[in-house]
């Protein structure tokens, strides 16, 4: 018999299960939490869809840097760079009369076509250097943005085309706009992770010198997630413009961006889709309470992150992995028959 | 004679002043089952590398199945049909068993769905690592890491398999088992290249030896020739090992 003639035999025996039990009711919560968060901005008053938009744009943004450092072990240090560009394509393409709302999904696509020639620079580059590397690029392009006086130059510019639209109106957009995002990063990832080349980005995750011997081009997956992370964070930037109405060159590419994602990462797990969701959630919640602190609300920040470091090392998502077994993205496979150890579970 | 499935010419390769390879020849037959053996610094992981597409030679070319693959990477040369084991296993720690061999076949064979499934299956019963299918590979124990090790580099579908002291570091019961798998291999036609220490399991399975030494190859032939040739015995202090007596050669370790 051939090989393929075997396995075609063979493949009749070997049963393998995609999800865990657990997974189908977390996936009916997460359905049912979604649905009651798409219809917030008819309930609640527009201070909290507001605030909310916030969390979503931590969402994705540290959505995104997981995928970057978690799965192609690219510490990035310059994301704002994507953030700021996406943020003034949608600036500019609103300039040449572009819905602005629309204008979001082209800025992603224009960060995605930046990211191209700017892995070919930075991909030179490895580990700290490379980190050094990509802030450096960020500048550089904040630097060229503050040069351009179409876009405002230093003292940046407002969003234009929205005037017409009513503002009870715009709010909503605006939110469902920034859940859309989030939910597309965290159900990208997922959908990404859970096909073959998912399974690849998890062997470079674990060990990349093993991952080239099993056959899997690492150079192409880092490159494939260094694109897709430049796409979300660009979106994230485009969100971040329609809920201010106005950008501002300093803001948008400043580093705190990453400092931001990282943190949220660390200390909900790094490697996971659920960490950044978890630590977005956890980062949120210790802004929002310890907001009126003043400087001493970065001080705690710094020492939580510091703790979540030092401590747990999976971040908090690892510690309920550990203790729980749980998987709200089950990424994985689960061979029942055909292994001779279809009895364990 | 038909064109041999691996093919080194002229290989020279130099970390500074240390010459790891030295104008080295070599050609191994589909099929074939070789083992190399040297003292330390002999140059023979370097070999390795440059077979599996780690290091590039400095001078020199490497040919596999009829086609020229010196410059090209380790990914590519995995899909050509070249499996590696590395010396120290490095497992996909985080995902199980099944999965590490899984993976090897979507990117290494270029399989996809149930066919991907069964052949992982498959590769798992033959390294008797199939009970053990759903455990992470960062919880497996030294043993079953070299397994693994060797049911990955079989997931990517391999002409030809290059083992890196998989024996080293095991008890005598484990050598054996070991001995017995990559022997089941061989016999069904797959080539071998093997580097060991010890020596015992190397003269049972493979039917050709060289030595390395110095970056070159010493001696060439049946593992019993080769073991008792003068040169080679030099090299291991004079304190030779007694061909076939079942003793490991004096330099153990690395």
């Amino acid at each position: 018999m051939t090989l393929s003639q075997t396995l075609i035999a063979r493949a009749a025996q070997v049963r393998v299960s995609r999800a865990a039990r657990s997974s189908k009711v977390s996936g009916a919560a997460m359905a049912l939490i979604a649905v009651v968060l798409a219809a917030l901005p008819f309930l609640v008053f527009s201070t909290v869809t507001d605030t909310l938009v916030n969390l979503f744009v931590l969402i994705a943004l540290a959505s995104m840097w997981n995928l970057l450092a978690g799965f192609g072990g690219l510490v990035s240090v310059g994301q704002q760079a994507y953030i700021g560009i996406g943020a003034y394509s949608v600036i500019a393409l609103a300039d040449q009369g572009v819905q602005p709302y629309l204008a979001v999904p082209l800025g992603a696509l224009t960060c995605a076509l930046f990211a191209v020639p700017t892995s070919w620079l930075a991909f030179r580059l490895r580990g700290d250097y490379f980190a050094v590397g990509t802030w450096v690029i960020a500048e550089v392009y904040r630097l060229l943005v503050v040069r351009i006086d179409g876009v405002g130059g230093g003292s940046g510019k407002g969003l234009s085309g929205m005037s017409g639209i009513d503002q009870t109106l715009r709010g909503a957009l605006t939110y469902w706009i920034a859940l859309a995002l989030a939910l597309a990063t965290i159900g990208g990832c997922y959908l990404l992770l859970r096909g073959r080349v998912g399974l690849s980005l998890m062997a470079v995750r674990d060990e990349e010198t093993a991952a080239s011997s099993a056959g899997i081009d690492v150079t192409r997956a880092k490159r494939l997630v260094y694109l897709i992370s430049a796409a979300g964070c660009g979106a994230a930037g485009g969100v971040i413009t329609i809920s201010s109405l106005s950008v501002n060159p300093d803001a948008i590419f400043s580093v705190q961006w990453s400092a931001y994602m990282i943190f949220i990462v660390v200390i909900g797990g790094i490697g996971y889709i659920e960490g950044p969701l978890l630590g977005a959630l956890v980062f949120f919640a210790l802004q929002q309470v310890l907001a009126d602190y003043g400087s001493w609300y970065l001080v705690l920040l710094g020492a939580v992150g510091v703790a979540a470091a030092l401590w747990l090392p999976g971040g908090l998502w690892g510690l309920v992995r550990d203790r729980t077994g749980l998987s709200l993205f089950p990424v994985g496979y689960h061979v029942r028959e055909g292994g001779g150890d279809a009895a364990s579970r | 004679m038909t064109e041999p499935l691996l093919r080194l010419t002229g290989i020279t390769k130099s970390f500074g002043k240390v010459t790891v390879a030295g104008d080295l020849s070599l050609s191994v037959r589909a099929g074939e089952a070789l083992g190399i053996v040297g003292p330390n610094g002999a140059g023979k992981s370097s070999l390795f590398g440059m077979i599996s597409g780690d290091l590039r030679p400095d001078r020199g070319t490497v040919w596999f199945a009829g086609r020229e693959i010196t410059g090209a990477p380790p990914h590519a040369r995995t899909r050509a049909g070249i499996g590696r084991t590395y010396q120290v296993p490095r497992p996909f720690s985080h995902l199980t068993v099944f999965e590490n061999v899984l993976v090897c076949g979507h990117q290494g064979a270029g399989l996809k769905g149930r066919q991907a499934w069964a052949h992982a299956m498959d590769v798992l019963e033959r390294t008797g690592l199939a009970p053990l299918a759903n455990t992470p590979a960062g919880r497996l124990t030294l043993l079953q890491r070299k397994r693994l090790e060797m049911a990955r580099a079989l997931g990517t579908g391999p002409r030809l398999l290059l083992l890196d002291e998989v024996a080293g570091g095991l008890t005598e019961p484990e050598v054996h088992e070991l001995v017995e798998v990559v022997g089941r291999l061989h016999a069904e036609g797959l080539g071998v290249v093997w580097i060991e220490h010890v020596v015992h399991a190397l003269v049972s399975t493979v039917e050709r030896m060289i030595c390395l030494a110095g970056g070159d190859v010493v001696a060439d032939g049946e593992p019993m020739h080769v073991l008792a040739d003068r040169k080679v015995r030099e090299l291991y202090l004079g304190a030779g090992p007694e061909t076939g007596s079942g003793t490991s050669a004096p330099e153990e370790g690395a």
